[in-house]
């Protein structure tokens, strides 16, 4: 096989992996904004304290990020579930500036407290198993890659499983389609809401959790991420959960691609194109459904 | 308007002239800064604030603007009277793109927003390439020391005060104009309800057209002075989001919509921002000022969604939204 062939093929191998985590974060942004209407602006920060924990669990207790997630996912269902009740749910009917607004002054709240505890400096974590590859026919796949892509499809999975299998879940996708038919049949719509903000916001402490695996982690990162998730929902659809999936693997892609031609600039050039297409085109996303309000 | 607010307008104007002989070095330049957010905020109001149409992108026409006027000055020598002009036409042609393709596509909300951000990022990638405007290394003006020179815009804080209180006291007369006149009305309509105002022939893709063009002039006009103003140019600030939303602040935390709401937010939070900077100074915690400023934030928002204008114009007795 052509040198560049394998290259771009072992590019696009690497981009699906941490495609899948990427997806896995804005699935997060995506439920929140499917079921309540509210932009996460704060979604990036939130990811970044996901990043910091982990490293903080790894640096501390020698805990890998593969066994510290389902504590960060916890806390976050925690602590999402109350934010949305103390903070978000006054504001659910408010205009979308105001919205806006509230989040960004908790996205700079949380971001700053990043910096204030844990410095500027980039941290990362050292796994004993970062420099092992499995081999798939011509392909090297890093072992953590592939670890960390596998356990965002797994959560990505259980997630499908509670929208479509439990009744909390159904509650959740009923009060998203019609939220006066949910209050009409006596639904407590107010709890749902802080249940669907703590799963998103388990979303993104786990995909953290993840992605420090293969990234270093800065508080500087915070606003890239939110930008990165935004154009992700917004190219799969909103609301849709496969196409929070669709989006996250293209972008990985087109991220691996680029940094396999050398130029990181035609990474943003492609997503934030492709975020003018598809909004212009196919506002709805590319797994998305038309709205219904 | 009112006897009474009239008055106050005219002290106030009066006090603002007087300002260089009044202030030192240092509050003069924070007074400087409160004007320039006060016109950039303005300018992004009457997209938002009058029109209804949330911007998140207006990093695109201040840097746009910026990089035009101070590009022809530094390659050609053309000073910044003339380039503003070229300044206001690239921004308003960036303008009408976006929002031609926006309304035209009907995208509202959350989903326009996210398109001008679009925008924004794609013109910063271009811009950090392109060799003409000094690529990601910057785009630097030359510091002249001891000159006053109005023709080329360099000079001392007090030549920048003028210009940028002359800016900002202009547009505040523009907008109120533009609030009377027929246009306006337009606006609050398309505002309130669009399709209510389609219905009663309110030419309202024309009427957002001319509320993103006109707010995309002046917010040009803007990216212009704070070029010639810092001397520097990057394009990772220039058409950065943070420089986006940090102009939609002053409007919203001092009233969306209204014109002393971009004034009284940008003295609020100018000064607030120059308070927390003195006591984070005085912590020598990393982050500790944003961190004040994001609880300031989000207390003003909790507890005064509409803004601070209109609750302290209630307290004044000024009875009619300004």
């Amino acid at each position: 096989m052509n040198d560049f062939l394998l290259a771009l093929a072992q590019a696009v191998a690497k981009g699906l992996l941490t495609g899948m985590v990427y997806g896995l974060m804005a699935l997060g942004l995506s439920v929140i904004f499917g079921v309540m209407r509210v932009v996460n602006f704060a979604h990036g920060e939130m990811m970044v304290v996901g990043m910091y924990l982990a490293w903080a669990a790894f640096d501390a207790l020698q805990v890998p990020p593969m066994l510290s997630l389902p504590a960060i996912a916890a806390v976050f269902f925690g602590a999402g579930y109350l934010l949305q009740r103390g903070l978000i749910q006054p504001f659910i009917n408010r205009p979308e500036h105001q919205q806006f607004l509230l989040l960004l002054a908790v996205a700079t709240l949380i971001a700053n407290a990043c910096l204030a505890i844990a410095g500027p400096d980039s941290l990362t974590v050292q796994l004993e198993s970062r420099f092992d590859s499995y081999e798939m026919g011509p392909l090297v796949l890093d072992t953590v890659r592939v670890q960390a892509a596998f356990v965002a499809l797994l959560i990505t999975a259980l997630l499908w499983l509670f929208f479509t299998r439990t009744r909390t879940g159904k509650a959740i996708r009923a009060a998203a389609d019609n939220h006066m038919g949910a209050l009409v049949v006596g639904l407590d719509v107010r709890r749902l809401y802080a249940v669907t903000f703590g799963i998103g916001a388990a979303c993104v402490g786990a995909a953290g959790a993840l992605m420090i695996m293969l990234v270093p982690v800065t508080p500087s990162l915070a606003p890239d991420y939110t930008l990165l998730a935004f154009v992700i929902v917004i190219v799969g659809g909103l609301g849709s959960m496969t196409g929070a999936l669709l989006g996250g693997l293209l972008i990985g892609v087109s991220e691996a691609v680029a940094g396999l031609l050398g130029d990181p600039a035609l990474k943003s050039m492609f997503s934030f194109g492709l975020l003018i297409v598809v909004l212009l085109l196919r506002p709805q996303g590319l797994l998305g459904r038309k709205e219904t309000r | 308007m009112s006897a009474r607010l009239l008055a106050g307008l005219a002290v106030l104007l009066v006090l603002l002239l007087a300002a260089p002989a009044l202030l030192g070095g240092y509050g003069l330049s924070v007074l400087i800064l409160v004007l320039y957010f006060a016109f950039v905020g303005q300018a992004w109001n009457i997209m938002m604030g009058f029109a209804g149409q949330l911007s998140l992108g207006h990093a695109l026409y201040a840097g746009l603007g910026g990089y035009v006027a101070a590009g022809l000055y530094f390659h050609y020598g053309i000073g910044p009277w003339a380039g503003v002009l070229v300044a206001i036409a690239a921004a308003v042609a960036a303008g009408s793109i976006v929002g031609y393709l926006g309304f035209r596509f009907s995208l509202a909300g959350v989903y326009f927003a996210l398109l001008t951000i679009a925008f924004a990022e794609f013109t910063r990638i271009g811009f950090d390439n392109w060799s003409w405007s000094g690529g990601s290394g910057g785009l630097f003006l030359k510091v002249e020391r001891g000159v006053t020179d109005l023709a080329n815009l360099r000079g001392g804080p007090v030549l920048f005060y003028y210009v940028i209180l002359a800016l900002a006291a202009g547009t505040f007369g523009l907008c109120h104009l533009l609030l009377q006149s027929r246009l306006g009305r337009y606006w609050l309509a398309i505002r309130e309800d669009a399709e209510a105002a389609q219905a009663v022939g309110v030419p309202v893709l024309r009427c957002k057209m001319m509320a993103v063009m006109i707010s995309a002039a002046l917010t040009a006009i803007a990216g212009v002075w704070n070029a010639f103003y810092y001397n520097n140019l990057f394009p990772e600030t220039a058409f950065s989001i943070g420089r986006s939303i940090e102009m939609t602040l002053s409007p919203i935390i001092g009233g969306l919509g209204t014109l002393g709401g971009p004034l009284i937010g940008a003295v609020v939070l100018t000064s607030l921002g120059e308070l927390f900077t003195s006591v984070g100074d005085m912590l020598g915690i990393p982050g500790i000022k944003q961190i004040f400023y994001g609880l300031a934030l989000l207390a003003i928002i909790m507890y005064r969604p509409a803004g601070l204008w209109p609750w302290i114009a209630k307290r004044l007795g000024l009875e009619r939204r300004l």
